[in-house]
């Protein structure tokens, strides 16, 4: 009688942390925890088998001499950067769809079709199209030019190459949320904005965008972590190459800490961190700003 | 509506809007096309170098080839192994960490909340060797559901901004009725708010789905043998081995890509709700 009194008068306090702990738990220890543990792991010596050796920074200090990494970082630049373009490019497929004639819908869902597929299915057709002597895109250089350039196997413009791959998809995602932007674009500002004189890109930019403002963020926010995060294109399309020209930190870090090229955990962990330093910078503004949303409501 | 309804615009304009839609269409998808065509063409067309051209024959043969002579067929059997249960697993635990974040009130209760949104942003491979090495020490490392594991912890992040955020649009009244009733936390949960909340269990499980079926990097690091390697780790290995086979890489690129497709167009609709839930307030 009296524990389940004591439990009725408690459960709503109680509950919350019932629904919780599972979550919770799981989260624990398969994300927050294994981050520590990284950083704890880049202090030391370990080829993921034997005993560990402390070296404390040494794992850092050997990244600042290692031209692999710096390649790698400056790649990260360049994706960040390039992959930017997903957003206005999406931005301008949206407004470019965001009509009503026959058969729209499903131009709208083939069009974010490239987003549905695996990024090792999209590497291989870009492979495809980039392919030397046969690939769509190098016939069309070739027949522009006279001569084919082998994308992939250049290392002037491997990158390059692999980031329009990974814009494909990217573009198509921010275009879909653009797209349900646009459908709750208020109407009657439009009507205002229309009498008093504004077209075109004065429209665009006055009206439309500052309504945008909250699908703008989401196209943001997925197309940093989308940047970063590239790791599948370039495994599945040069494997790092050619001699390491197309490398990004989290594929450098995998090439290091598990692959043919050895299993050095400590020195693959100390890149990951420095991955998620470059990360976190990103992830507080975008914590920061929704917990600003959250509080002030 | 922005931009101005074509149907305003001139009769040239209109009918040069329906021929520029699907021309546009094309461009976009060729390098789509250009796979899914090859993937018919038969190996002697490739020879005598007619890549554009049609095929001189309808090549069906390069799925059953495909089928018959790579494991295709275990690393996609593979892939529902471990994205299945990842999707009711993830879903599961959203559906109770969304409702106890977006319902009750609590001195942490935003801190756990971004928590689990900042957990979801990290890069994969700041979690890549103290995973492996917990799988391994589990004695699952290549097993379906020691990646099934993994992928269920991990997605509960998002799933659970999903989930809290989708109650919150709730009508709380309905809540607070019932507790004037008297009805018990858990049936609250269980017959008042989980019924209400299948759209949203319908659009997480699509997205979770697809991005599970996608994975390629966890597949990687956690799976290696063709009997646990699903699709897409499955996918990159025969890559290497058809060397320059390229109606065979197509017709196997095709088949890894259906099943997220195929959910794709049926349930278009969750999917698209999904995924822009946030984008409009």
């Amino acid at each position: 009688m009296s524990a389940s009194s004591s439990w009725k008068a408690n459960q709503r306090r109680l509950a919350p942390w019932l629904f919780l702990t599972p979550g919770i738990v799981m989260f624990l220890i398969y994300v927050i925890v294994p981050i520590f543990q990284s950083m704890w792991i880049s202090f030391y010596d370990w080829d993921g088998l034997g005993a560990k050796t402390w070296i404390g920074l040494g794992n850092y200090i050997e990244l600042i001499d290692d031209d692999a990494f710096y390649t790698s970082f400056k790649n990260n630049i360049i994706w960040l950067v390039l992959y930017m373009f997903a957003v206005p490019a999406g931005l301008m497929i949206a407004i470019f769809l965001n009509q009503t004639i026959r058969g729209m819908r499903f131009y709208k869902s083939l069009f974010f079709f490239p987003f549905v597929i695996s990024q090792v299915v999209v590497g291989l057709m870009f492979s495809w199209f980039y392919a030397p002597n046969f690939g769509l895109l190098y016939k069309l250089i070739e027949m522009l030019t006279g001569q084919g350039v082998a994308i992939l196997a250049d290392d002037r413009f491997v990158t390059y190459g692999i980031i329009a791959a990974g814009l494909w998809p990217q573009i198509a995602y921010v275009m879909i949320l653009y797209l349900t932007g646009l459908n709750n674009v208020a109407p009657d500002q439009i009507e205002a904005a229309r009498l008093d004189g504004a077209k075109g890109w004065k429209m665009l930019w006055y009206v439309i965008i500052p309504q945008l403002r909250p699908a703008t963020f989401i196209a943001v926010v997925v197309t940093v972590i989308g940047a970063l995060r590239s790791f599948d294109l370039v495994s599945v399309m040069t494997d790092g190459g050619p001699y390491g020209s197309s490398r990004v930190l989290s594929f450098y870090m995998y090439e290091k800490a598990l692959s043919e090229y050895g299993f050095r955990m400590g020195y693959g962990a100390a890149i990951a961190v420095v991955l998620f330093a470059i990360m976190m910078v990103f992830i507080s503004g975008f914590i920061w700003k929704m917990w600003r949303d959250e509080t002030e409501r | 509506m922005f931009p101005r309804p074509i149907e305003q615009a001139s009769a040239t304009k209109q009918w040069l809007y329906t021929i520029a839609v699907p021309v546009a269409l094309f461009l976009w998808l060729l390098p789509l096309l250009g796979v899914a065509v090859t993937s018919f063409r038969p190996a002697s067309d490739l020879a005598a170098g007619n890549y554009f051209g049609m095929p001189t024959r309808f090549a069906y043969e390069n799925y059953l080839d495909v089928f018959n002579n790579t494991p295709m067929g275990k690393y996609i059997l593979n892939s529902f192994k471990v994205t299945v249960p990842t999707v009711i697993g993830a879903v599961a635990l959203s559906c109770m960490t969304g409702f106890a974040l977006a319902i009750y009130r609590f001195p942490s209760n935003l801190i756990i909340f971004f928590m689990f949104v900042a957990g979801n942003f990290v890069p994969f491979q700041i979690l890549m060797v103290p995973v492996r090495d917990l799988t391994v020490q589990l004695g699952m490392y290549n097993t379906w559901y020691g990646l099934a594991l993994f992928h269920i912890a991990f997605q509960s992040g998002f799933c659970t901004l999903f989930m809290r955020n989708f109650i919150k649009s709730l009508p709380f009244e309905l809540i607070e009725a019932a507790r004037v009733e008297g009805v018990a936390e858990w049936r609250i949960f269980w017959f008042i708010v989980l019924p209400l909340m299948r759209p949203a269990i319908a659009a997480l499980s699509v997205l979770v789905f697809t991005f599970i079926w996608n994975d390629f990097f966890w597949a990687t690091v956690l799976t290696s043998s063709p009997d646990t390697q699903p699709v897409t780790a499955g996918l990159s290995s025969l890559n290497g081995q058809w060397i320059a086979q390229w109606q065979l890489v197509s017709a196997g690129s095709i088949l890894a890509a259906m099943p997220p497709v195929l959910m794709f167009f049926a349930m278009q609709k969750h999917f698209i709700a999904g995924l822009t839930l946030g984008a409009v307030k």
